[in-house]
């Protein structure tokens, strides 16, 4: 088979888009267990907020995969969607969608928006501000500025608010994304069941855990 | 039963369609739902006005050939039959019942709530066959070992009647329920392996060049499915193509 043909399949976009995705929940991951340090030990959060930010493998090989995963992985949810929009030029007059699928699973558009539109502001709040110390300012090394940098901006209630809604619209994401993931690169046997329950864990534990770190730091800081 | 009928009416394929409304009286629980729409097509026709097309063939659940989007829902709100074997018991006196044809850019739309499933059909001729040479002294197929549980699945996958209830359910109007029931019985078989990397090649590519949508993994289909076939099969039609896209 042609590899221009193979690249325009729609199973190899499904496989993909599934295989971005799975990137993106490891990623996810990290961030949440680097993220929780800061709610048991702030020295252990700037520590390893300092070896991320610093260490070049992370720096100039890790993330720039990270945002080349991040932009295929939302341009690819578009073009999909907008593909399998115009294969039904005519809608029903009456549907009812919630009679075989779950709400999380029709609208996952929606909540990537949300979650994408939470990205910009998060690399806003965060990342742009650190690309700017690090090499427009050119600062020294302070090993210990990242913990106040993340407790500084949950102070506003309007902000942390955003985060938390946001969070739950990447839960939703996730209570699909993540075992729809398997499933399009062929996943599905005996151990599947366990994969789902594990999903789900992980679609409830990761989010939430994120919106408790945000609501510790605006109640305690 | 009393019922008020909302019908896609459409005069032809380039015609602009419209619900029209219907009082029914008259109706027993006890009719199939095709059996109630006979019921509705002799008193149009009997007041002189075109009776509602619709399509329909054996009735019992085997052919395929009846479709209809009943409330909100491909062959209605039972589970595991096609539209020809759902019952009025399913619906209640009084009720307002919304009848649209299967949507689908690859199912244009005939007239009223017929809808052009050929593409299927391009799509089995495409590769859903086993190439078999039946002149001399063909093998008997019942002479090659199967194991119990892939010639079970195999049947699994071969129930599919190719009605295209899952298109039409599916948010994305994707065929590949059907395409993986259709890739997945022959690539469990000895007989299908043979030619299991050109099949899933040839299949997916026709099933994208007919227009359908992609498949995000709504499990929508399977619920709808008159024939309950399994995600399994998508999972499986999805390796199978990796596998034979990296063989080349």
């Amino acid at each position: 088979m042609a590899k221009s043909a193979l690249l325009k399949s729609s199973i190899a976009k499904k496989v993909a888009m599934a295989l971005s995705g799975l990137f993106l929940i490891l990623f996810l991951a990290q961030h949440f267990f680097i993220n929780s340090t800061s709610v048991f030990s702030p020295d252990t959060f700037n520590s390893i907020s300092h070896f991320m930010g610093n260490n070049p493998l992370v720096q100039f090989v890790i993330q720039p995969i990270l945002i080349v995963g991040v932009i295929f992985h939302f341009v690819m949810g578009f073009v999909l969607d907008f593909k399998n929009r115009s294969a039904r030029p005519i809608n029903y007059i009456k549907n009812n969608g919630a009679a075989n699928s779950s709400w999380a699973s029709r609208n996952m558009i929606v909540s990537g928006a949300v979650v994408l539109a939470f990205i910009l502001l998060h690399f806003y709040d965060f990342w742009v501000p650190e690309m700017v110390y690090k090499y427009v300012e050119v600062n020294p090394l302070n090993e210990t500025r990242y913990f106040a940098e993340l407790t500084h901006k949950f102070v506003s209630p309007v902000r942390t608010g955003i985060y938390c809604v946001s969070f739950l619209l990447l839960s939703l994401h996730l209570w699909h994304g993540f075992n729809s993931s398997f499933q399009s690169v062929g996943f599905n046997n005996k151990y599947s069941r366990s994969l789902h329950t594990l999903g789900y864990a992980f679609a409830i534990v990761v989010p939430f855990g994120f919106i408790f770190i945000a609501l510790f730091h605006h109640f305690n800081h | 039963m009393k019922l008020t009928l909302k019908i896609w009416r459409q005069k032809n394929a380039k015609a602009k369609g419209e619900i029209v409304e219907y009082p029914l009286d008259g109706i027993e629980e006890d009719m199939s739902f095709l059996e109630m729409l006979d019921v509705l097509n002799e008193g149009l026709i009997n007041k002189g006005d075109l009776p509602v097309s619709f399509d329909h063939d054996c009735r019992e659940g085997i052919c395929g050939s009846c479709s209809l989007y009943i409330n909100g829902e491909a062959h209605g709100p039972d589970r595991g039959v096609p539209t020809c074997q759902l019952h009025m018991r399913m619906f209640k006196d009084g009720d307002t019942i919304y009848i649209e044809p299967f949507r689908a850019k690859a199912f244009p739309v005939i007239k009223d709530l017929v809808v052009d499933r050929s593409a299927f059909d391009r799509i089995q001729h495409a590769g859903g066959f086993v190439s078999i040479n039946t002149s001399g002294k063909p093998t008997d197929a019942n002479a090659i070992p199967i194991p119990k549980h892939d010639a079970d699945r195999a049947f699994d996958a071969a129930t599919c009647i190719g009605c295209g209830a899952c298109v039409a359910s599916c948010k994305n109007s994707s065929a590949m329920l059907f395409v993986s029931a259709k890739v997945s019985q022959y690539a469990l078989l000895p007989q299908g392996k043979v030619e299991a990397a050109d099949r899933v090649l040839n299949m997916v590519a026709q099933m994208d060049a007919e227009g359908f949508g992609n498949c995000t993994n709504t499990g929508a289909c399977e619920v709808e499915c008159p024939k309950g076939i399994s995600l399994e099969n998508i999972a499986r039609m999805n390796r199978e193509y990796l596998s034979a896209s990296l063989k080349g």
